[in-house]
């Protein structure tokens, strides 16, 4: 009876949505054919190629900061794209590490009970947070670090290392054969130190007594690979910068570009960290840092085994937007031409080539699977700090 | 014994003491929350260290020795009086009309201080929530004022309005147009996609799915691009449009993804029994969303929807890097005048922008968290 009456009040409203869904569908498919055959016809006309065949093509212009092999005159847009991308997981890798660490002291300073220590971490997150990040990364690059003395009057740094408005020059440490002895002996010790602390860790759960294993790692890890390194005849040399005429010869070179852009994404990212930081800890009950204080743990403790655990659970998913935006932020290089993936391939590549739907499209594509890779990488680390359900 | 019969008894309580000048006061203030222990005091100590260190020679600079007047690099350069100039605020007043309307005619910038005024009324109007006919307010600040801006701005030769071309705009009306399209455009296109995702239709489920999610991946930089070199390509081309157009539509399809994320967040926060109310007393879908869940959604979002209006603030300096003379773009010409060229002439310009961007964003904020404030209370009762 019931369906009877339905009956048509349902298939009107079907049809309706039926026909709506058809329309979009119509419509996004004639925008896309039309955009197609626009497309098409306006490259014809500008006699730009399609297709990918450009990848294998010699790209024929430099880049600054390579990590890995590339010669302008016989290295690809393919390699040059390899390039750009590499350069843009360095910055953005260091630029996670870092604004982590700034990040959560700050987000804890805003909670300390030191008044001035609050005031000054509330101070800096108002501030960077409401100053563009395009804005910062120009005061670094323009204001600060181009305006460093020239490299005639480099500024040498103890050590052998010279700083100019053309960037940080520092000893390329070179390891001789007998190196990897040494590197053996780290790895070890650092295994070793591991062992040790599960280990201590046992038996503070048997007996309850605290694992005091710090010396042990200091041994492990520093002292047994410094015996190796002397023993095996100090097999490490450094090949110290030289200021000539033109330019510095030798050590290693940190562009203006790249710190400049680290420092602005760190220093940017690192605010909004802290506050996520801070709503974290300020969602884990006031009672959980009573009962800690009431066993009698000290305040840092207190908040390294019971506060922080609980507060990682809140913490995680916004933390991982903000890793989300410092990797999409990253593309900002090309305001002041670091060779990231944006200003190499979607910049260079993009103006020699003229093949502007390709390479946009894999750029594009490069930043969604980053976005995609770092999220699933998130979600794997959350489940792991991720309550206990008993 | 005499001693037996006397009984020490109190008649009246004991007169109240002040509690000990250490705990209260200016005295315990201080105590409890810079001295409470060693480490507390080594915090403070480095903090006021810190402090002195940085305070001080930022006021000489940006005060104290700012050089407030004069008419060229010549007042700006170390001299007798002033051997350390600071800031040199004069080359700001210099500029500060470029700043302010880029190339626009003087003649005509009468017309962007009338935009800019108009726009100020109907941002108080919808700020100010005990203002009297919001709804009224709504309609002129998404329909009547984009119109009227455009007429303005853009001119109409007919009604005595003399065209004027986007590449003569720029300075801060650029950075408030980009703003404003940006707002205007994203918040009803931020809620169509939000109702998409959340309909039942598959199809228009999936397109809304796939450009909120496809937009949030990547960086504005490459939608900017993608506007400014590829949509050329996909018209005929009598009908390209300008340079400052293409990354209007950029900006305004990046910002509207993010405002659907909001508005959904809205959505999901009012309960069901006012869908199964509204859809009890018979009404059509548009009109159960625009009468019961929108006005509710979109009142417990606004903060959120604030907080991404000053993201989108932020991001439009952005629009510099495809060649748009935005405030930032005017700030890195001007400060490159050899006529003006001083070691300081840099950091004053960035300082400039700094103070811009931020009593714009904090004034965003502070309004937002007012907002929020007054959510929460009414929540309570």
């Amino acid at each position: 009876m019931s369906k009877m009456l339905q009956l048509p009040l349902r298939s009107r409203q079907q049809w309706a949505s039926i026909a709506l869904q058809a329309a979009l569908v119509v419509v996004i498919g004639g925008l896309a054919y039309g955009a197609f055959i626009n497309a098409a016809d306006n490259l014809a006309k500008a006699h730009i190629a399609s297709g990918f065949r450009f990848w294998d093509n010699t790209a024929g212009f430099d880049i600054s900061q390579t990590l890995i092999g590339y010669s302008p005159s016989t290295s690809t847009f393919g390699r040059a794209f390899w390039v750009g991308l590499l350069n843009t997981l360095l910055v953005a890798s260091l630029g996670i590490v870092l604004a982590t660490a700034l990040g959560f002291t700050i987000g804890i300073a805003r909670l300390s009970r030191n008044w001035l220590v609050a005031r000054l971490a509330g101070g800096y997150v108002e501030l960077i947070r409401n100053v563009p990040l395009l804005l910062q990364i120009l005061f670094w690059y323009n204001a600060v670090l181009k305006s460093l003395p020239d490299l005639h009057s480099s500024i040498s740094i103890s050590g052998g290392a010279f700083l100019n408005n053309r960037g940080l020059f520092l000893p390329r440490p070179e390891f001789a054969d007998k190196f990897d002895y040494v590197a053996a002996a780290l790895v070890f010790g650092i295994v070793a130190t591991l062992a040790v602390r599960i280990w201590a860790r046992r038996r503070q759960e048997r007996t309850g007594q605290p694992p005091r294993t710090l010396s042990f790692a200091f041994g492990l890890i520093v002292v047994l690979p410094l015996l190796v390194f002397f023993a095996a005849g100090a097999p490490l040399s450094f090949s110290f910068p030289e200021v000539g005429r033109f330019n510095i010869r030798g050590g290693t070179e940190i562009l203006p570009e790249f710190a400049a852009l680290l420092v602005a994404l760190t220093i940017y990212t690192a605010a909004f960290i802290a506050e996520v930081v801070r709503a974290g800890i300020l969602a884990v009950s006031q009672g959980q840092t009573e009962a800690a204080q009431a066993l009698g743990l000290r305040s840092g403790s207190t908040l390294r085994l019971v506060v922080v655990p609980q507060a990682m659970r809140v913490i995680v998913p916004p933390l991982t937007s903000q890793y989300l935006n410092l990797i999409k932020n990253s593309s900002l290089a090309v305001a002041i031409g670091y060779p990231d993936l944006v200003q190499v391939f979607a910049g260079s590549v993009l103006n020699i080539t003229g093949q502007a739907v390709e390479v946009i499209a894999i750029t594009m594509a490069v930043y969604l699977f980053l976005s995609l890779v770092t999220s699933l990488l998130m979600n794997l680390y959350g489940r792991t700090v991720g309550i206990v359900e008993r | 014994m005499v001693a037996a019969d006397r009984i020490y008894l109190r008649e009246a309580p004991a007169k109240l003491l002040p509690a000990p000048v250490a705990s209260t006061g200016v005295v315990g203030w201080v105590r409890a929350n810079l001295f409470s222990s060693p480490g507390n005091i080594a915090l403070t100590i480095i903090c006021a260290a810190l402090i002195v260190w940085i305070v001080p020679p930022l006021l000489r600079f940006f005060f104290f020795d700012a050089v407030w007047s004069g008419a060229d690099r010549e007042a700006c350069l170390p001299s007798a009086q002033n051997p350390e100039p600071g800031a040199c605020w004069a080359f700001i007043r210099a500029w500060s009309s470029y700043f302010t309307y880029g190339f626009y005619p003087l003649g005509e910038r009468w017309r962007v201080d009338l935009f800019f005024f108009l726009l100020a009324f109907g941002i108080a109007w919808l700020a100010w929530l005990g203002a009297p006919r919001r709804d009224i307010g709504a309609i002129y600040f998404f329909i009547v004022l984009p119109i009227l801006s455009y007429v303005l701005l853009s001119g109409v030769p007919i009604i005595g309005l003399p065209d004027v071309p986007t590449s003569l705009w720029g300075g801060i009306l650029v950075t408030i147009v980009v703003a404003t399209v940006g707002i205007v455009a994203s918040l009803p296109l931020g809620i169509l996609l939000a109702l998409g995702r959340r309909s039942e239709m598959p199809a228009v489920r999936l397109f809304s799915v796939t450009f909120i999610e496809f937009v949030r991946g990547v960086p504005l930089i490459t939608v900017l691009f993608m506007a400014s070199v590829m949509l050329p390509l996909f018209v005929p081309d009598r009908l390209a449009p300008d340079k400052l157009v293409r990354a209007l539509i950029g900006v305004a399809l990046f910002a509207s993804a993010y405002m659907a994320e909001v508005v959904r967040g809205g959505l999901l926060s009012i309960p069901r029994g006012q869908y199964e109310a509204a859809q009890a007393l018979a009404l059509p879908y548009w009109r159960m969303m625009a009468l019961v869940i929108l006005p509710q959604a979109l009142r417990v979002t606004l903060p959120n929807i604030v907080n991404t209006f000053i993201g989108l603030f932020k991001d439009t300096t952005l629009v510099f890097i495809v060649g748009i003379f935005d405030f930032l773009r005017t700030i890195e010409a001007a400060r490159g005048d050899p006529h003006w060229a001083t070691p300081i002439t840099s950091v004053t310009g960035y300082a400039f922008a700094a103070v811009f961007y931020f009593v714009c964003c904090y004034g965003m904020s502070r309004y937002s968290r007012n907002v929020e404030a007054r959510l929460a209370r009414a929540h309570r009762r």
